[in-house]
This record gives C-alpha cells, sequence and structure tokens, in this order.
C-alpha cells in the first residue's frame, strides 16, 4: 500500500515563456495516489500548458518536477509514459488513417521476430482495454470512421496501455455525451481505487464537485491556491478563479418577438435528418436539444449551404431561398459557429486577426488594398466584447489556449452582423466566466432583434439562453416546448425518442 | 548546440537563416572565383534567372494554395513553340495573346481538375506534363522553331532590349515580383489562397469559395508560364520542342529554398525571389569552379534539404525528432 500523504508527483516553482507570453510564472502542483486533483483556470490560465511539461512535451524554463520524491527530468512525451504519467490531450491527438488498435499502442505495437508487428496481440491487448471501457466498437476500425466520442474513447484506451502512476484527463469531456460521461467516471473512479493519481481539468463545476478530492486554481499563470472540495462551494472556486461572483440569473427582459426571420418547412436530408420544419423569428432564441448524433450539426450544415436537402424549403424574412453554397448562406445573412473549432473553425497557422475578418475580407478594403484599419477595429471590437488573451493579434491562432480560440470564432461570426445566428455547441471547452458571457452575449444579439439558433448537448445551457427548445432524436424533431413549460424530465424524455402523451 | 544559439540570436535570425546562406555563398564564391562577383556576371545571371523567377512566381502562389503544379516545365516548352512559331506566320501582334490564351486554356484545365473536381494536384500535373509534352511534338511535328528575322522584329524587347540600361527580363520579373508580394500581403485574394492552403475545411465553413480560389491559382500559374515564354522566345528567337525540360524542379527547388511550405497556408513570394537568385548563384558558382551539371543538382538539393531540415528544426527547437 501506498502511503498517501507523499504525492505521486509533485511539480515545484514551474516557470514556462512563449514569445510575448509568461504560460506559467512560478505554479506548484502535487498530485497524490488515489485522489483526483482537479485544476482549474480561465481559458489561457495555463493548465494544458503545465500538464505538457508534466508530459515532456515542454522544457520549462525554470522549476522541477519530482517523481516520488525523487526529481526527474521528463524530456519527451514517451519517457513521461515510461515513468508512469499519462496525458489525454484537450485537443484529439489520433492518426486518422490507422486502426483504433494501432492509434493505442502507437509507437509501441506489440512486436515477434524481426519488428514485425504481433497482430494478434495487438488487437486482443486492445480490444480488452476498450472494453473496459465499455466501448461499443472493435479496435480494428479505422479512426476516421469512429464519431468524436469513440475518438476520445481511443484517446483514454491510450492512457491504460501502462501501469500509470499519474493520468492526466485535459477536458475530456467536452465531446461527450452524458452516458458516455456516466463511463469514463467509472473508469476515473476505477483507476483511483487502484491508487492512480488523477488529474482532471474541466470547465464544468458540477463535474468537478462530483470527482474531485481536491482543487487547485490557476490565474494568469499563477497558482492561486490549493482548496479542499468537500471543504468548498462552487462560489469560492469561482471567485478564485476570476475574481468575482457570477450572475446566473437569467435575463428576463420581457421578450418582443419580431416577425418570422427564418422558417423551416419539411426539411429533409435521408438518413441524417427528416423532415424538419421548425421557425425562429426577430429576436428570439431557440435551443436544439439532443444527444450527439441527433443529426442537429447537419441541419446547421443544410442550412449554411454546405450539404444539400433531399426536399423541403427555406423562407428568410418571408422569402423562399435557395442555399447552395456558404457565400449564398452569409450574403442572405447567416452565419454558423461549428462544432469543431480547429477543423472547421480555423485555420491554425494563419493569425488571429485574420481568421476573424477572412468571411468578410474582400469587404474590407482601401481601394483594392486591404485596410488594415478596418481589420483591426473589427478584431479589436471583439477581443474587448469577448476578454480574448493573446498577445497580440499578431498571435498565430494555433498556439491559443482552446477556449481562446473558441472566441475567435465567435468573434469572427459576430462581426458578420447576421440575421440568423447558428451556433453548434458554442462554449465547448469556455470557462465559467466567459462561459456566462456567452450566454449574455446570445441574449443581448436576440435583444437587439437577431435571430439565433443555439445547438448544444448541455442541458443547463439551453435551458439559460432558450426562448423556445426544439427536441431532437434520431434525425427527427421530437417536440417543440415553450422555455416556460418546459422540464428537465420532460426535456430528457422527448431527447432519447419517447414520445410524450401529446397535450389535447 | 547551433540551434540554441540560432534561437537565443533571436527567431529573426533563425528565420533569415536562408539570407545567412545566401551572403555565405556569395562570400564564398567570390572568394574561389575572380569572375563570379562582376557585374558583367552578376546580371548575366540574374537575366538568366527571370524564366525560373517568373514561373516560380506563379508556382509560389499554388503551393501557398495547398498544391503542387509540376506541369509548368512542358507548358513552357508549349508556350515557347507555339509563340516562336505564330511569330512569323501571323506576326508578334497575334502570336503573343494567341499563345498566352492557349497557355490560360492549360492552365483552365488543372485549374478545373484540381480545383472543381478536387483531383490529387501532384497527380494531375503529373499527367498533364506528359500530356502537354506530347501536344508539343504533335503541334511541331517534331521539328524545332525559329524566327527567321530576329533583328528587326520588336518581339526582341521582351528577351534581349533593356529600359534605362537594365534588361527587360529582370524588370519583368522585378515588376512581376512586386505585384505578386502586394497580391499576397495586401489584397483580399491573397488572403484567401493563404486559408484555402491552411486549412480548406475551415476556409470552406468561411465562406471562401475554395474551387474558385484554387482555379484561379492554376490560371496565375499558366500566365507567369506565359511570360516567362515571352522572355525565352525572344532571347533564343527559336525553341526546341522540349526547352521546358526540368524546369519544374528547378521551380520547386527555388520554391522550397525560400521557405514556403508544401503543405501549403504559408510561404512568401519576396522570398522565392531569394530562392531563385540563390539557385541561380549557386549554379553558376559552381560552373565558374568547373564542376559539372550533375555536381550543381547534388549540391543545389543538399543545400534544400539541409535548408528544409535547419527549417524544421527551428519550429520544433531541436534538431532531433523528440520521438524515435
Ligand atoms: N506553443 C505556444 N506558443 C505560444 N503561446 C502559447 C503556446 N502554448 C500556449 N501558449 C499560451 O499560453 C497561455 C496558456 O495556455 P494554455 O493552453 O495552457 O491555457 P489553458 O489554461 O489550458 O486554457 P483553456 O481552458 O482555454 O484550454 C495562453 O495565453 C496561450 O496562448
Ligand atoms: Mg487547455
Amino acid at each position: 500500500m501506498t502511503d498517501t500523504n507523499t504525492p505521486a508527483l509533485q511539480l515545484q516553482g514551474i516557470v514556462k515563456t512563449f514569445p510575448g507570453v509568461r504560460a506559467l510564472d512560478g505554479v506548484d502542483f502535487d498530485v497524490r495516489p488515489g485522489e483526483v486533483h482537479a485544476l482549474l483556470g480561465e481559458n489561457g490560465a495555463g493548465k494544458s500548458t503545465l500538464m505538457k511539461v508534466l508530459a515532456g512535451m515542454y522544457q520549462p524554463n525554470e522549476g522541477r518536477i519530482l517523481i516520488g520524491g525523487q526529481p526527474v527530468q521528463i524530456s519527451n512525451p514517451i519517457e513521461a509514459k515510461a515513468q508512469g504519467v499519462v496525458l489525454i490531450h484537450q485537443e484529439l491527438s489520433l492518426v486518422p488513417e490507422m486502426s483504433a488498435a494501432e492509434n493505442i499502442y502507437l509507437g509501441e505495437l506489440p512486436r515477434k521476430g524481426m519488428g514485425r508487428v504481433n497482430w494478434k496481440e495487438l488487437y486482443a491487448r486492445s480490444n480488452a482495454i476498450l472494453e473496459r471501457l465499455k466501448c461499443r466498437f472493435r479496435a480494428e476500425v479505422t479512426v476516421a470512421n469512429l464519431s468524436i466520442a469513440n475518438q476520445q474513447m481511443v484517446e483514454i484506451a491510450r492512457a491504460l496501455t501502462v501501469d500509470a502512476r499519474v493520468v492526466v484527463f485535459d477536458e475530456p469531456t467536452a465531446s461527450l455525451t452524458d452516458a458516455e460521461k456516466v463511463v469514463l467516471f467509472d473508469i476515473i473512479n476505477d483507476l483511483k481505487s487502484q491508487g492512480v493519481g488523477i488529474v482532471y481539468i474541466s470547465h464544468r463545476m458540477d463535474e468537478i464537485f462530483t470527482l474531485s478530492d481536491r482543487i487547485t486554481v490557476l490565474r494568469d499563470g499563477q497558482y492561486r491556491g490549493t482548496l479542499t472540495t468537500a471543504e468548498t462551494d462552487e462560489d469560492a472556486v469561482t471567485r478564485l478563479m476570476i475574481g468575482r461572483s457570477l450572475d446566473l440569473s437569467r435575463n428576463e427582459a420581457a421578450p418582443d418577438f419580431g416577425k418570422t426571420m427564418l422558417e423551416v418547412r419539411n426539411l429533409s436530408c435521408a438518413p441524417l435528418f427528416e423532415d424538419v420544419s421548425f421557425t425562429v423569428r426577430e429576436g428570439e432564441v431557440v435551443g436544439f436539444y439532443g444527444l450527439v448524433g441527433a443529426g442537429r450539426t447537419e441541419i446547421a450544415e443544410t442550412l449554411f449551404g454546405l450539404r444539400t436537402p433531399d426536399s423541403g424549403q427555406v423562407f428568410i424574412d418571408g422569402q423562399e431561398v435557395t442555399i447552395a453554397s456558404a457565400q449564398d448562406a452569409i450574403g442572405l445573412g447567416i452565419s454558423l459557429v461549428p462544432e469543431n473549432r480547429k477543423e472547421q473553425g480555423l485555420v491554425l497557422q494563419m493569425n488571429c486577426r485574420d481568421n476573424m475578418t477572412l468571411p468578410q475580407v474582400h469587404n474590407l478594403r482601401a481601394g483594392p488594398f486591404l485596410s488594415n484599419g478596418a481589420e483591426l477595429a473589427i478584431f479589436d471590437k471583439y477581443r474587448d466584447k469577448l476578454e480574448i488573451k493573446t498577445p497580440s493579434w499578431k498571435q498565430t491562432a494555433g498556439v491559443l489556449s482552446g477556449g481562446n480560440q473558441q472566441k475567435i470564432v465567435i468573434g469572427k461570426w459576430l462581426s458578420m452582423q447576421p440575421r440568423v445566428l447558428i451556433v453548434d455547441e458554442p462554449t465547448r471547452g469556455i470557462d465559467v466566466g466567459s462561459k456566462s458571457e456567452i450566454h449574455q452575449l446570445l441574449r443581448d444579439l436576440a435583444s437587439q432583434g437577431y435571430a439565433v439558433i443555439v445547438i448544444s448537448s448541455e442541458m443547463p445551457e439551453v435551458l439559460r439562453v432558450s426562448d423556445r427548445i426544439v427536441a431532437m432524436y434520431h434525425g427527427r424533431v421530437m417536440r417543440e416546448f415553450e422555455i416556460d413549460d418546459v422540464t428537465e424530465d420532460s426535456l430528457v424524455q422527448a431527447i432519447s425518442g419517447i414520445k410524450a402523451s401529446e397535450p389535447a | 548546440m547551433l540551434i540554441d544559439r540560432l534561437k537565443a540570436g533571436g527567431p529573426a535570425i533563425a528565420k533569415q537563416g536562408i539570407l545567412v546562406a545566401f551572403i555565405l555563398f556569395m562570400i564564398v564564391f567570390s572568394v574561389m572565383s575572380d569572375r563570379f562577383m562582376t557585374t558583367g556576371n552578376v546580371m548575366s545571371v540574374f537575366r538568366q534567372a527571370t524564366i525560373i523567377g517568373v514561373i516560380a512566381l506563379g508556382v509560389t502562389i499554388v503551393v501557398i494554395g495547398g498544391n503542387l503544379d509540376l506541369s509548368v516545365g512542358s507548358m513552357l516548352s508549349f508556350a515557347t513553340v507555339l509563340v516562336v512559331d505564330l511569330h512569323d506566320k501571323i506576326g508578334p501582334e497575334l502570336a503573343i495573346p494567341v499563345m498566352v490564351l492557349a497557355t490560360l486554356c492549360l492552365g483552365a484545365i488543372n485549374g478545373f481538375l484540381i480545383g472543381i473536381l478536387r483531383l490529387n494536384s501532384l497527380i494531375v500535373t503529373l499527367g498533364m506534363l506528359s500530356v502537354i509534352q506530347g501536344l508539343v511534338l504533335i503541334y511541331s511535328g517534331g521539328q524545332n522553331v525559329d524566327i527567321a528575322n530576329q533583328t528587326d522584329t520588336w518581339f526582341r524587347f521582351f528577351g534581349r532590349g533593356a529600359i534605362f540600361g537594365v534588361a527587360t527580363p529582370i524588370i519583368i520579373f522585378l515588376g512581376l515580383a512586386l505585384v505578386f508580394h502586394v497580391i499576397m500581403t495586401r489584397m483580399p485574394f491573397g488572403r484567401r489562397v493563404i486559408a484555402v492552403g491552411g486549412n480548406p475545411t475551415a476556409s470552406v465553413f468561411s465562406g471562401v469559395p475554395r474551387s474558385r480560389v484554387v482555379f484561379m491559382t492554376y490560371l496565375i500559374s499558366a500566365l507567369c508560364v506565359a511570360v516567362a515564354a515571352m522572355i525565352l522566345g525572344s532571347r533564343v528567337m527559336g525553341s526546341q520542342n522540349n526547352v521546358g525540360q526540368g524546369y519544374e524542379l528547378q521551380v520547386l527547388a527555388a520554391v522550397i529554398l525560400g521557405g514556403t511550405s508544401l503543405l501549403g497556408g504559408s510561404g512568401s513570394i519576396l522570398r522565392t525571389v531569394l530562392g531563385v537568385l540563390m539557385l541561380a548563384f549557386i549554379q553558376n558558382g559552381l560552373i565558374l569552379m568547373g564542376q559539372p551539371y550533375y555536381t550543381q543538382w547534388l549540391v543545389t538539393w543538399a543545400v534544400i534539404i539541409i535548408a528544409v531540415w535547419l527549417d524544421v528544426a527551428a519550429k520544433r527547437g531541436r534538431l532531433f525528432s523528440p520521438i524515435a
């Protein structure tokens, strides 16, 4: 039995700088065997960077790492893994063309004579891990064919190939459904009972409070303190994290809906979604709630001209329209904040400002040339509005923290001043402070007369921002709720495909 | 380590690695050969580099857009043979527009297959390399062509003329470089090319007309070939039907040497100019030192590979990949 008071791992006085950024400024952190230690902080606070230092992906400028009381030098992820330290990334880092099994054992495939891969062994071992994770796919499948959630599971499976001493989960639930979360939490508790130290990074307070034993808060790269979960509450943690309390009340200004801005009639794109009809009025926020895979994203992409529907009609401001391309959609005043910021939202090696102005770059001109002033004006406005943390507009979007990347994408589409704004999982990976600001922003936009569609898999989010909720299951609209008559139970029923007894 | 020192000296120096290498080469060659640094030699190297240079400008834009163009070599043969052959038949004032249009058509075929049908650019342009060479042979019947009256035609201006004492090809090359530089850095089209090359999916999600942008990059590339053909045809006043053979690799070498990423999404016109000059001066220096052409190629590609390695190393902060 390990003594639970000597930390399995300690970080002392870690400093890590990037050009123009002091990402970590003397941070102390430790994990004890058999505990879940939550790491909290705003977007860009340095959580991922700290964990990358731990996993050998970055070398700290100052400070030291101790494993089992011994100072160690970890110069790459493979060494870290050999020491029993495994990091499950915030962003998926799988090789899409390879099988799940090859990804799980990437870099350490089981071998037989002459360096040949022992496929039987590889699949057997991988399948055993996937079974432990209660995954319903086989290790032989190609990763590209898996849903994002299942890809996340492969990422987690990677951590279980060694006898881990410390496992770090960096926002593992951002793209998981509730059912998958339950499985994940089981696994975490399982590891915990085997004496593994867990570091858990998340922006979801409910998860932190159900899972963790201790909470450490970072702010602007500085260590703010460590709390025992049982002795604290959300408000105290939030204040430590953002320096103030959150106002979680719903904006109760009497909704004032205008004319119907968007109407969708019998839209079908089999087998993704079928016979979908709904309307969105000016000044209204309509929430689309459902499980991952319910067809909500596909509807959004169709309205944005990226998919061709089989049948159905779309009306904007009373006029029937055909939307054959994203340019058409933009021309009609539709904006879409896509689900996946890295693949669909950003050109990672382009700078922050250029990313933000991309959809309207041809209009930001002085004569034939780009107008630096006009571009910067847009960037500055939304940087301030969304509190995007970046040393300058010239920073490459790819090196921003996950949450700040998301804010760039949101800024990009808000700056288009759309008539219909569609946001798909807008607060994925966004810290609690900014999250409530984004919710507020969506409400404000609606009250300025925008028609807003919010697609979300988070019930509290849908309940907080929507005036009306469309519940979807397997590509069909199950029910529509006015916000005043919705209950959590009826919502859960509707998205699980249980037909509620229709009110007369 | 070298890299650490490069980094300590500021990212500026690491980024300018190719400039440093260029200056080093110039110094070495000036010491080794007293003819190297003469005005005559420098100007003549510069003038000869303009053909590869002009084409490399267009190919840089294609590559930034995330594609390759290997058809430029045989496209150059095509355009040069055409303009030279038509010169005597219909006169230069008609020959030039006909040649430009025909070359643009070839570019449009590339652009259609790659931009609109989304076929792989390596395969398409490799195929076009052979197809166009075939077209040239059919057109010329295997004969080389030349211009009968080489002294009295105003067509000589492009390859042999000069403006204020500076050779026309050099002016065309630098002028075009400047225009392209402005397009890529100061105009919406350039921004869109960079976005499409960097992340095609995100570009489409941002309303960038991806197909049209890629199509345009191939038209630009073809236009550059047409301009290069005017310089070449006018300088030689004749053309073999395979004059452009091998140019695609020279051009690609210059583009890579200029630091444009073959993955797309980043690169610079001005640095391509540097790459072109560096390539030309290395080859010239080796010739002056009496080295045969295969040594030139060996040295050229050794330089390119080292340049690429240092570039990658500077990005990841160490010389060797951390993961086995
Ligand atoms: N490779 C890099 N180059 C430059 N700056 C970087 C790099 N990696 C991170 N940063 C910067 O360091 C800071 C901390 O980033 P980090 O990713 O650790 O934040 P985080 O706490 O994980 O945020 P989030 O909750 O949004 O994921 C940010 O300002 C980020 O822009
Ligand atoms: Mg992070």
